[in-house]
């Protein structure tokens, strides 16, 4: 008897069940994405905000491990099970899933006029004429110093690069501080912090990478030689052995307090808060003479594209608007201190190394990165190039000249600029 | 007339039957691999159709100096890679066994283990547990050298081009000395006492009868370490891969197959992989651990003498 009633309640329960979910009729959208670190501010923060605003759509971040992001990401793709959007890794492999027909065109999506050209350009085909990904984050070089060693040696923070070399001779006398940060065993610090962030200065920006991808300049031209010099003199400035110093080694000697300088890259905001126990400050990469234009490199990083298999492809474009909105502009830049809004609309940061960075977009002009958009497709890989003949021109074991010429020959193998 | 002698033989089925599961099971995991890596080098990636290109893959690696001066470099570095184990790993491994098969040592159990030990560790710890002890930063080889007063000794060796190849190599060494140790201590065990008495009423004793009597007779063990020595070392990746990274630097410098096959196949940051050209440099290597394996096999282990006992 008892167990007949039970079974009516469970057969009751299951029909009220499935009635409740054919009413409703939730759209859940899935994300896909390599930033598990993120997990937590989506969940609590991005998500709730967009759902309060959207009745009726779901959204589920689902990351995956970086280095597993874009093989997997090919995977599902391929076997029809990819979420409907997709975290975009800026230029080459989102253009190659846009090619192949994963990523719609997002030209037209509402909210695209809020991004600048060259926020868009990650993720454009080459002539420009269609963008398949909302730009989301961009990362800004820089220098961050220990404010606490420039006020005990009364340095002042240099605008000039005459100013910055003396700045570094003093702290280098001084010697309580290793007056830079920086290692050349991982390869990329040496390319990224040293030749990308400090390169744009000598190239002018945008007018020199655009004039390299047109042909119209080469890596063995004034502007693009100049940083390798430059790079050249940081040697003497480097810690006891950084040829064997590594990436995360560099990083603790600037937070332990032994370094006073760190090429940087914003993304190191967020950790460097925790951990750093001074005040810390930011200065742009030093121009020539006071009162010239000065560059940085702002290289976009993140975006997000939608799935051209998606079912909900509505639903998913409602969501890329929104991302697309200062309103999540203003809570991701805010959640996460050094991954800056490319939105045009100024976005109210409260983290104040972070307003340092972003307050250059104002005075500076902004540049991406030489070496990623299309110059580094083919064998040899320019940009792996880069970092390689980076690294040896900081040891010494190649002159700047001479490493220029290998990239540009490296280049020439294979890249015929469009005529 | 000879039919009707010979008598009929059933056919033997059980032979087939027997051999079935090993050579199916061997022909899934590693024959049709193989075949489809020889296979994927023949072929190119033409405008996201896989087409037919007979050799020019190879005449790409070998006549293109992008990448032909990559694959030489990489070839160079791995024979240094072989050279330094041969030298190094090989003589202390013999060392370590005739050590520690002498009937006098103590703890001799406890030895054996301490030693066999790394061979176990994960490449990525030995690798990160290296590149600590070694870093000039927080290392303990800066102090250990500073404490007997040899500091100036000391060099960021796995930043140097000209040391981190070697430093590398001695670390494996360090690694994988238990292996050779294992194999030559077990060599050792099984010669018969009767030989070693001989030996000694004729009064060879001590270190000559280790050159005169053991040696000769550990050294079809000895060839077969070296053969396990040169296919380990031609297939290696890992370490360089954990302390090094993917671009094998300073300057390429620690650059060995393994590393350059792995760039080429799967790609790296920006460089994306290319399947085919990847094919073409593992197809190489097996070429030359095969031609390796075979000069061993017909020049070096038809001449060595077997004792049976």
């Amino acid at each position: 008897m008892t167990t007949k009633l039970l079974t009516a309640l469970l057969l009751g329960t299951s029909i009220l069940g499935s009635a409740g979910v054919a009413y409703a009729e939730d759209v859940t959208l899935n994300i896909e994405s390599w930033r598990g670190d993120d997990l937590a501010i989506w969940k609590d923060k991005l998500i709730p905000a967009f759902e309060a605003k959207n009745p009726g759509i779901k959204v589920v971040f689902a990351p995956s491990a970086p280095t597993e992001y874009d093989a997997a990401l090919g995977a599902k793709l391929a076997a029809g099970s990819a979420g409907d959007l997709i975290t975009c890794r800026p230029f080459d492999k989102s253009l190659e899933l846009f090619k192949k027909g994963n990523l719609t065109d997002l030209s037209a999506l509402p909210g695209m006029e809020n991004f600048s050209p060259v926020a868009k350009a990650a993720w454009q085909t080459d002539d420009g004429k269609a963008s398949f990904c909302v730009p989301m984050a961009s990362v800004i070089h820089g220098f961050i110093y220990n404010k606490d060693a420039f006020d005990k040696l009364g340095i002042k923070v240099p605008q000039t690069r005459d100013e910055f070399f003396a700045a570094l001779d003093k702290i280098k006398a001084d010697g309580t501080y290793i007056p830079m940060a920086m290692g050349t065993k991982d390869l990329w610090e040496a390319a990224t912090m040293g030749y990308q962030n400090i390169g744009p200065n000598y190239w002018k920006g945008e007018d020199g990478r655009a004039a390299l991808i047109k042909g119209e300049q080469k890596l063995t031209d004034k502007g693009w030689v100049a940083p390798f010099e430059e790079l050249a003199k940081w040697k003497s400035y480097l810690g006891d052995g950084f040829e064997a110093q590594t990436y995360p080694d560099s990083q603790n000697l600037f937070t332990l307090g032994r370094a006073a300088i760190y090429p940087a890259g914003s993304w190191e905001i967020g950790l460097f808060n925790t951990q750093a126990q001074f005040k810390m400050g930011a200065f742009p990469p030093p121009v020539e003479k006071a009162g010239d234009t000065c560059y940085i490199s702002d290289h976009t990083d993140i975006g997000m594209g939608l799935n051209a298999a998606s079912k909900h492809a509505d639903a998913a474009k409602t969501f890329l608007s929104w991302v697309a909105s200062p309103d999540f502009a203003t809570i991701y830049a805010n959640a996460l201190p050094g991954f800056f809004s490319l939105n045009s609309s100024p976005v109210k940061m409260e983290d104040p190394l972070a307003q340092e960075f972003v307050s250059w977009r104002g005075k500076c002009k902004s540049t991406i990165r030489s070496t990623y958009q299309i110059l580094s497709r083919g064998t040899p890989n320019l940009e792996n190039e880069t970092w390689v003949q980076s690294a040896n021109v900081i040891n010494g074991t190649v002159t700047p000249e001479d490493a220029a010429k290998k990239l540009q020959a490296g280049l020439d193998s294979w890249y015929k600029p469009a005529k | 007339m000879a039919a009707e002698t010979r008598p009929k033989r059933p056919i033997r089925w059980h032979i087939g039957i027997f051999l079935a599961p090993a050579v199916l099971v061997y022909t899934a995991i590693m024959i049709l691999p193989l075949a489809g890596t020889l296979q994927l080098s023949l072929f190119r990636n033409i405008e996201q159709h896989q087409i037919f290109v007979g050799l020019e893959n190879f005449r790409t690696l070998f006549g293109d100096p992008n990448w032909s001066v990559g694959f030489w470099n990489a070839l160079r570095n791995n024979t240094w890679f072989f050279i330094i184990h041969m030298l190094v790993q090989n003589p202390i491994g013999v060392m370590l066994a005739a050590l520690l098969s002498s009937p006098r040592l103590r703890f001799a159990a406890f030895y054996r283990t301490a030693i066999f030990v790394p061979t176990i560790l994960s490449f990525v710890i030995v690798g990160f547990a290296w590149k600590l002890i070694l870093s000039p930063l927080w290392g303990v080889a800066p102090h250990l050298l500073d404490l007997v007063g040899l500091k100036s000794l000391f060099t960021p060796w796995l930043g140097k081009e000209e040391y981190a190849l070697t430093a590398l190599s001695l670390i494996s060494v360090w690694q994988f000395v238990g292996i050779p140790m294992m194999l030559i201590y077990a060599a050792l065990l099984s010669i018969p006492e009767e030989v070693i008495e001989a030996a000694e009423c004729d009064g060879i004793t001590g270190l000559s009868q280790f050159w005169k009597i053991k040696l000769p007779l550990i050294l079809p063990s000895i060839g077969i370490i070296s053969i396990l020595t040169f296919v380990g070392n031609f297939n290696a990746f890992d370490l360089i891969y954990t302390a090094q990274g993917a671009l094998a630097g300073p300057n390429y410098s620690t650059d060995i197959l393994g590393t350059f096959l792995y760039r080429a196949f799967f790609g790296f940051q920006l460089q994306v992989g290319d399947p085919n050209m990847g094919a073409a440099i593992a197809t190489m290597m097996f070429l030359i651990i095969l031609g390796g394996v075979c000069v061993y096999l017909f020049l070096v282990q038809t001449r060595l003498r077997r004792y049976q006992f």
